[in-house]
């Protein structure tokens, strides 16, 4: 069976956020893999290591050049192949699907790993999406799995607590933190990984186009009042904060 | 009509339900605001949904005992179809997102995801949604029928209606589920929820360990009668529940105030508190990233102040 990885970038955690114009400006941030992908693309390799009949693990990803470099880094991991299809638009996630789903029914791939959200956008959208375009079953927010003939067998978080479950391939995975510990690439598998194939295809075979049109984005901070209050007399402190809480913020009785 | 998937737990609506109404009724969308119970035995969640909306379709089936994505993706899709909905709103829960792209790729129709803000834009439906680990804040739109979640706690509940809505059974043709759930873990507290708690008290790594979370934390959320929540860390560490957890992978909270102990803050966790109210953080390292965010702060031990708070909160 053919693993189908989905790999996104975006700036790290830390890195500022700016907005220029209507929309947010990553000129000059640090980019990187999703984590949340990077949890999916190590999960692939786990599984075939672990003796599922894993024939190819297969990277993905869409977006500007740049995407190049995480597309490498999952190479340098230890995925197989990669496929890059270039574009500097941006998709909503139930478009982009559209191109998951074609991937993947080319490809021959039973299994899709994608990060459960994503760090740019906060959508949660695209491994659900993509499920539905194929007709598979999907599990999200999964923290253990394992392939067992034609049957994926783990446990995921729900609404309001875990469960177990076991479902049918082909299928669905979102991936998250918790569900492993994500390996560095190594400098051999970083200099083999160059050799690797990494397909560039063409964003107009896919025929994308969104229904989701992008009015504007801001950054809105709320004004904090930060009190610091000294905590040396902690008597003294606590007494301090209960006042400010029950009189000035009246959050307390 | 407006078409609204009600979320409901243990018989009762949920809040988010109340929320979605009001979310209806701000979207400046035409139609009769419609809520859709799928469940069995939800005759008590149906007449609790008929107070607040001006119609409630009922699915009561054995099919519908438990939640699954592709089942719950059927149901409202046949649903939204056959009443032409316009906007058909979902709570922006875990499950909820997992099946509302489902409902969108079934409908051909865009998706507004997660939204804490709805309003009209002549024939476009505009929603404003949080991205960036909850920095940003972008406005998106879409025109026809459009698929929204919402995300609980950005909307003021809906009061009952003078006259409440009238009730109608709906017939469903659902396929068979395909992931079998073979084991459930409830996370069960008898404190407030979480999403639901007008005060919570958070602990993080400061704390120490698993019996100072249990004396600091549990001890003053029960002194002030706050939800407890936890960051990342502690439940990696096994010291809390799953359902504790706030942040980007747990649960997103507002609540009036939201009081951090030993939390550093970071960005992950900022993400699912940082639109709290008020926030009050007590840290022994001044440096700590929480602190830039908080109304109130504290730089001192935890094991000295929270016992000194716990004991003057009592007075």
């Amino acid at each position: 069976m053919n693993i189908l990885t989905l790999v996104r970038q975006v700036p790290d955690a830390e890195a500022r956020v700016k907005i220029s114009g209507q929309n947010v400006d990553l000129e000059g941030a640090t980019l990187v893999i999703d984590g949340m992908d990077e949890y999916g693309v190590e999960e692939a390799l786990r599984l075939r290591e672990s003796g599922a009949p894993v024939e190819q693990i297969i990277a993905l990803a869409v977006g500007p050049k740049k995407v190049e470099d995480a597309l490498r880094t999952s190479l340098a991991m230890g995925v197989d192949r990669a496929i890059h299809i270039e574009t500097d638009e941006k998709f909503d996630a139930v478009t982009l699907s559209r191109v998951v789903a074609q991937v993947a029914q080319a490809e021959n791939v039973s299994l899709i790993l994608v990060g459960g959200q994503e760090a740019d956008w906060d959508s949660q959208a695209l491994g659900a999406a993509s499920a539905e375009r194929l007709g598979w079953p999907q599990l999200t927010w999964t923290n253990e799995l394992k392939i067992d003939g034609d049957t994926i067998t783990g446990r995921h978080d729900v609404d309001d607590g875990n469960e177990s479950f076991s479902a049918p391939l082909p299928a669905v995975v979102t991936t998250q933190q918790g569900l492993n510990e994500p390996r560095y690439p190594t400098l051999p598998n970083i200099m083999k990984a160059k050799k690797k194939e990494l397909r560039k295809e063409d964003p107009a075979a896919y025929n994308l186009s969104g229904k989701v049109r992008m009015v504007g984005a801001e950054i809105q901070t709320r004004a904090r009042r930060n009190t610091m209050i000294d905590g040396k007399d902690p008597q003294a402190a606590a007494q301090q904060l209960l006042e400010l809480l029950r009189n000035e913020a009246k959050v307390i009785a | 009509m407006i078409l609204i998937v009600a979320e409901h737990t243990a018989g009762k609506l949920a809040k988010s339900t109340l929320e979605m109404v009001t979310a209806a009724r701000e979207s400046g969308r035409e139609g009769p605001v419609t809520l859709l119970v799928l469940g069995q035995n939800v005759a008590a969640v149906a007449a609790e949904a008929a107070a607040v909306a001006d119609q409630v379709l009922v699915a009561d089936l054995p099919a519908l005992a438990a939640y699954n994505a592709e089942v719950w993706a059927a149901a409202t899709t046949q649903i939204a179809q056959e009443g032409e909905a316009s906007v058909v709103m979902i709570g922006g829960s875990r499950s909820g997102r997992e099946y509302a792209p489902r409902v969108a790729v079934k409908l051909d129709a865009p998706y507004l995801e997660d939204a804490i803000k709805l309003s009209s834009n002549g024939a476009a439906l505009q929603a404003q949604r949080y991205t960036f680990l909850a920095r940003v804040t972008e406005t998106v739109e879409a025109d026809g029928t459009v698929v929204v979640t919402v995300k609980p706690g950005s909307f003021a509940p809906a009061a009952p209606a003078a006259t409440p809505g009238e009730q109608y059974d709906v017939e469903l043709d659902l396929p068979a589920p395909r992931v079998q759930v073979t084991g459930r873990s409830v996370e069960k507290s008898s404190r407030v929820a979480l999403t639901e708690a007008d005060v919570i008290v958070t602990g993080g790594r400061g704390v120490g360990n698993p019996e100072n979370f249990a004396r600091y934390v549990e001890g003053l959320a029960d002194n002030i009668g706050a939800g407890v929540g936890a960051t990342r860390a502690v439940v990696d560490a096994g010291w809390r529940p799953y359902a504790e957890q706030v942040g980007q992978t747990g649960k997103t909270v507002q609540p009036k105030a939201y009081i951090a102990l030993g939390v550093s803050g970071a960005v992950q966790h900022l993400s699912g508190m940082g639109k709290s109210k008020n926030i009050i953080a007590i840290n022994k390292d001044a440096e700590a990233p929480i602190f830039k965010v908080a109304d109130y702060g504290i730089v001192g031990d935890i094991n000295e102040i929270v016992p000194a708070l716990i004991e003057a909160s009592r007075k």
